[in-house]
């Protein structure tokens, strides 16, 4: 226990003082944003007595994400998408650029670690009987980040564009395109052509850092929503959640999108 | 919509003739007058009140003005998205089934070819793709034929899943050769296979390109030919089902090119009924 001296009326009168320099700023943004309340109405939300350490799974799901994120950016400050120097950029960033080896090898690394990190907490949600209602259309978002994960895997792989990207992608692609009636058409439309070439790897690229990247942004946000809407769950073994009853369904009240009903976004309360 | 429609004519008229523009003023100065006079009339008024819930039945009778609104914003904003959306759309996906035939190949002088012997052969398909376009057929001249040369050239692409199958036996690495044609430098490598066989998942194929093993589905794709001016050029890629006989007199079952991993015959074929190139004009 730190030993905290009892507050003399100087010390208070300090005090005061500090918490209104941090708070005028803040209330200025709160009275015209609202963020502040938001901010706190995140971190400060109710979750139950009982949740252990593997619900920590999906938040450092979205830290690997966010890892991603944030070195395949700098990435591609020096990665040039040409056949012709796509190999000789990754070796620049490799050996010369400083600290290049570090950015490349978190971003080469941290991508195994999403997808494994993507399994864990997938496998979490499942053995705890999560995705239960009312949680099933997060599920379902879910299950549509897991592809475009790998498809973000996929798509990277090619990029350093060495022997292994290269064959690797030619396999991967004629597998797509061994699926029945419409595999070849996908695999034309993968490779942008006939053969893997320039076009192939620049298609790649764009899909590696815009394309995919954007919609996991956007699902991701609507997974997040959905997290904070619904509350976190409890472990199953828990005792305090059981025998309660069913809230009742908000969305029914609603009269669709046409004719807005009552404003939505309340957390159901504990 | 009368509004809208003048001011369309005068930005059309602004670019392709003056009358236009000059009509498109005028019906936007008559749109707009009415407009105004409808804005400033009771009835709008009225109308954009909101009305006593009892006043509802009479309103399902007429046809609203916010039904109106909504199924306008919608459809022209459908209408928009698409003018907006769908050549972007188109861009993104038919390049890749357009692309131009790159034409046939000079593969050198037939002098280069001496009967009964393998050639492993590597050419840049697209010389103005560079090295990522270099591709490897397997060579072999099989004499005369009818008093035509035949010649056999495999692809060396495996029918798995397209890795680039070796030839099995020796090679003289030392006589190696490099030609130089009209289009680009070939390398030529003198081999013996007894077989081809793939390094990725165990294809193996025998000299005619028949698979002996491993999970290949037909034998390996082959290259029709021609001789331009004495020398060997190397044309369009077809898929082979399988061959019997051997060189001059086999026979091979041949179809369009298809790609690796796909069924030729057998019922499994149903499976893959429009190949790209269908599709390609």
């Amino acid at each position: 226990m730190a030993v905290v001296p009892p507050p003399t009326r100087r010390r208070k009168r300090r005090m005061d003082v500090v918490v209104k320099v941090v708070n005028i700023p803040l209330d200025w943004l709160e009275e015209r944003s609202g963020l502040v309340g938001g901010v706190k109405y995140f971190l400060f939300r109710k979750v139950p007595r009982d949740t252990n350490w593997f619900h920590t799974l999906g938040s450092a799901t979205l830290t690997a994400f966010l890892v991603q994120l944030g070195t395949g950016v700098i990435l591609a400050m020096y990665y040039k998408p040409t056949p012709d120097e796509a190999y000789e950029s990754i070796r620049h960033i490799t050996h010369d650029v400083t600290l290049g080896w570090l950015v490349r090898g978190m971003h080469r690394w941290g991508a195994s670690v999403f997808i494994i990190l993507l399994f864990l907490h997938m496998g979490r949600v499942f053995l705890f009987g999560a995705y239960k209602y009312p949680r099933e259309l997060n599920w379902l978002v879910g299950v549509l980040i897991l592809p475009l994960a790998l498809l973000m895997g996929f798509t990277g792989y090619l990029l350093p564009w060495d022997q292994t990207a290269y064959w690797a992608t030619v396999v991967g692609i004629n597998l797509n395109g061994t699926g029945p009636f419409v595999g070849p058409l996908l695999g034309q439309f993968l490779r942008g052509g006939d053969e893997i070439g320039a076009d192939t790897l620049t298609r790649f690229y764009a899909m590696h850092m815009l394309l995919l990247p954007g919609a996991l942004f956007a699902l991701i946000g609507l997974h997040l929503y959905l997290v904070v809407r619904l509350g976190v769950s409890s472990p199953p073994w828990s005792k305090s959640a059981a025998g309660r009853d069913r809230p009742e369904p908000e969305a029914s009240r609603d009269g669709g999108l046409m004719q807005p009903g009552p404003r939505g976004g309340r957390p159901r309360g504990e | 919509m009368g509004f809208a429609v003048g001011i369309a004519c005068v930005l059309v008229g602004l670019v392709v003739s003056r009358p236009a523009a000059i009509a498109g003023v005028v019906i936007t100065l008559i749109f707009a007058f009415l407009w105004a006079r409808d804005v400033m009339s009771p009835d709008r008024k009225a109308a954009e009140e909101p009305e006593p819930k009892p006043a509802e039945e009479p309103d399902e009778e007429r046809y609203p003005r916010n039904v109106f609104l909504e199924l306008t914003t919608l459809g022209l904003g459908g209408v928009i998205g698409a003018i907006v959306t769908l050549p972007v759309l188109g861009f993104a996906v038919l390049p890749a089934f357009t692309a131009d035939d790159p034409g046939g190949v000079d593969l050198g002088p037939l002098d280069n070819y001496p009967e009964n012997e393998w050639r492993e052969v590597t050419f840049l398909l697209d010389p103005a793709a560079g090295e990522v376009s270099r591709r490897t057929t397997f060579v072999r001249y099989n004499g005369e034929s009818n008093g035509q040369p035949s010649m056999t050239l495999i692809s060396n692409r495996c029918v798995h899943l397209g890795c680039p199958a070796q030839a099995g036996g020796p090679r003289q690495d030392e006589e190696r050769e490099e030609i130089e044609t009209e289009q680009a430098a070939l390398v030529m490598t003198p081999i013996q296979p007894a077989n081809f066989s793939c390094p990725c998942h165990g294809g193996a194929y025998d000299t005619e390109g028949n698979r002996i093993a491993g999970p290949p589905v037909r034998a390996l794709d082959r290259f029709k030919y021609s001789i331009v001016n004495g020398n060997l050029t190397l044309l369009e890629p077809y898929s082979v089902g399988s061959v019997e006989g051997t060189g001059a007199d086999a026979k091979i079952t041949a179809y369009g090119i298809q790609g690796p991993g796909e069924h030729v015959d057998g019922l499994s074929a149903f499976l893959y009924p429009i190949q790209p190139q269908d599709l390609e004009g």
